[in-house]
């Protein structure tokens, strides 16, 4: 177990990389607490793997260094790092029975068999995979395969970090929350370092402490998933988490006042500095209700789906999602949308300008 | 309740005419040779089961049989590792991936009999490059046309020579579709060259391997003409394989009768031992 520390980390799969667009990875610095959960979310080709292959010395990157516990591991290879990794496509031996699929880190790196024994059944007890020990890993489930495979992660004892690389995507659905739980639970028992990379924002959300969102090689933020719910610092975290997501306005700044076309937008506090660019007002569809009075606008279609409803609506040439519960207007209908004041920001340049209400009081 | 539509047959029967016509029909002469006798005239005489006793009791075929047996094992047991072999050490990506790709594929597309006659020449004592070299620069006594062990480095060598490129193929192919995350997982789990290649690459060859196997199983026992051109089966009797005798017999003597009872025994023996080891090699699977 150990603290993570990414230190001025860039990464170009190019020989000589001149613009920052032959960058995977442009310029992280980063610090992971020791026993944290953590998880990288991102669209597919953010560099998250990238950066995963990385800190698990698959990868040496281009420049920077990496620290575990203050030591600097970058030039050391996996093995030697004490790291363990579970994959997309589930890795197993396939001519080796489960336990010794499990066995097999220890064996290799010289234990007495007593400890391999030792560490395999109370390794498999916690991933309830110990009445298949016997069988052979070929035939198992890819649910059980990946079992074994975070099994074989976690059965040495002195592992600094435990990384997953989007394990869920081979499992089918109706096992993928079960995996889910299981994952969560061997965190509080084994204490690791977790890190855990995914496109699926579920999956991020459930599993981590904290959550840092990429896009093309960079972080745009980095927070616990509540925050990165409500206070997304960049129009891409607003989009990118929740369902449906943030709606992004275009928007005029006139006299300290945003405009979104002819409607002025009371925004959640005053606006940092003297903004100039992009200009787009954001608001999650869960802040925008249906009211008497408000920003006028033509319902263009309604989505009923379970919990809520989703109207979908047209206003000044944007589109306006809002989630309602309760009676949905009908499509066609003129309706008066109303946002949330302490819930609208304004963002210049896809990075958010205004502050938070408790900073403005 | 299931219907049952027989009409799915149609669509067979353009293959089993075809099938008719290029293997069981000829087969089938040769089934009515073996039971016969003829002085030709196109008149046959019955004699039942009497060739196949008589080519089961004679020591000529089991010598042949023997000679053939001796050298199928020893060029699968020289190929079969060093494709692997070969296979391992070839790159996985980048330019010299086609280079070695068709580099190896070469000696494949030489036809067979120039394939021997290649050998044939490139072995001459007085005059072939390596029988030249050997005899009079390094000075062993090397003449195939003498020597019963030159003969069978010869043809091994030729045979090793022309096919090992299979293997090399078929278990380059195994590699490759291996997924990075495997190696990167026995990086992880601190797994030796041997592991990897013992838990990893061999398993994930099986298949392909097996299909190697018995291709070159099947080839190997079939063999006739590289051996032709390249020894006649001499000196002596020493290189006549299977296939060498059989032709011997049936063009060379005209004994029909007995060369169709040969036949028969000699493609049972390949067919007996394709399928055990393929059922043998595949069993593993369906448990």
């Amino acid at each position: 177990m150990a603290k993570i520390t990414l230190s001025k980390l860039r990464h170009s799969y190019y020989p000589n990389p001149k613009d920052p667009s032959d960058y995977a990875l442009k310029e992280i610095d980063l610090e992971w607490t020791d026993g944290g959960a953590y998880a990288l979310l991102g669209p597919s080709g953010c560099g998250k793997s990238t950066l995963l292959n990385i800190i698990s010395g698959l990868l040496v990157p281009s420049d920077g260094r990496i620290l575990f516990d203050g030591n600097d591991v970058t030039d050391l290879a996996p093995d030697k790092r004490n790291i363990a990794q579970v994959f997309q496509f589930p890795v197993i031996y396939d001519t080796m029975t489960v336990y010794d699929n499990l066995a097999f880190p220890l064996r290799n790196r010289g234990r007495s068999e007593e400890i391999v024994h030792e560490r395999v059944m109370a390794i498999a007890e916690m991933l309830e995979v110990t009445d298949m020990l016997q069988t052979r890993a070929a035939g198992l489930s890819p649910d059980n395969k990946q079992k074994i495979s975070m099994g074989r992660g976690l059965v040495r004892e002195d592992v600094n970090v435990v990384m997953f690389d989007e394990p869920l995507t081979v499992i089918d659905p109706h096992l993928k929350w079960k995996l889910r739980s299981k994952l969560k639970e061997l965190h509080q028992r084994v204490k690791a370092t977790m890190i855990y990379v995914t496109h699926d924002q579920t999956e991020a959300l459930t599993f981590a402490d904290q959550v840092v969102v990429m896009q093309e090689g960079e972080i745009v933020q980095i927070g616990t998933p509540v925050e990165l719910f409500e206070r997304p610092a960049h129009t891409f975290v607003g989009h990118f988490i929740g369902s449906p997501g943030m709606n992004v306005l275009p928007a005029e700044l006139r006299g300290g006042v945003a405009y979104f076309g002819d409607s002025a937008v009371a925004l959640e506090g005053p606006v940092q500095g003297q903004p100039a660019g992009n200009i787009e007002i954001g608001i999650r569809p869960e802040f925008v209700s249906l009211g008497d009075a408000g920003l006028p606008a033509t319902v263009t279609k309604v989505s009923d789906i379970g919990r809520h409803i989703v109207v979908e609506c047209q206003a000044s040439g944007a589109k306006i999602n809002a989630i309602i519960e309760g009676e949905a207007p009908s499509q066609g209908a003129e309706v008066n949308l109303v946002f949330d004041q302490s819930q609208t920001r304004l963002y210049v340049d896809g990075w958010i300008a205004t502050q938070a209400q408790e900073a403005a009081a | 309740m299931k219907t049952v539509n027989h009409k799915g047959w149609y669509f067979v029967a353009p293959v089993l005419v075809l099938v008719a016509f290029n293997a069981l029909i000829p087969m089938m002469t040769v089934v009515n040779y073996s039971v016969q006798e003829t002085f030709g005239d196109n008149v046959f005489f019955w004699e039942g089961l009497t060739w196949f006793e008589q080519i089961l009791r004679s020591d000529r075929f089991h010598a042949a049989l023997g000679r053939q047996f001796m050298f199928t094992a020893l060029i699968l047991l020289i190929e079969v590792p060093l494709g692997i072999a070969i296979a391992l050490s070839m790159p996985r990506k980048g330019f010299w991936v086609p280079v070695c790709l068709v580099t190896m594929a070469l000696p494949m597309l030489i036809p067979w009999n120039v394939v021997g006659a290649m050998w044939n020449i490139f072995t001459l004592p007085d005059i072939g490059l390596l029988g030249y070299f050997l005899n009079h620069t390094l000075g062993i006594n090397y003449d195939m046309t003498q020597d019963p062990v030159a003969a069978w480095v010869t043809i091994i060598t030729m045979d090793v020579w022309h096919w090992t490129s299979l293997v090399v193929l078929l278990s380059y192919a195994g590699l490759v579709s291996i997924p990075d995350a495997y190696y990167q997982a026995a990086k992880i789990d601190g797994a030796s060259n041997w592991a990897v290649f013992r838990f990893i690459q061999l398993p994930k060859m099986k298949n392909v391997l097996t299909i190697a196997i018995l291709l070159r199983f099947m080839d190997s026992f079939n063999i006739y003409t590289e051996p032709f051109v390249l020894t006649g089966g001499g000196p002596g009797n020493s290189t006549t394989l299977l296939s060498i005798d059989l032709v011997k017999i049936a063009l060379g003597q005209f004994d029909l009768g007995p060369a169709a009872a040969m036949s028969l025994i000699y493609f049972a023996i390949t067919l007996l031992v394709s399928w055990l080891f393929y059922t043998l090699m595949t069993k593993d699977d369906q448990n």
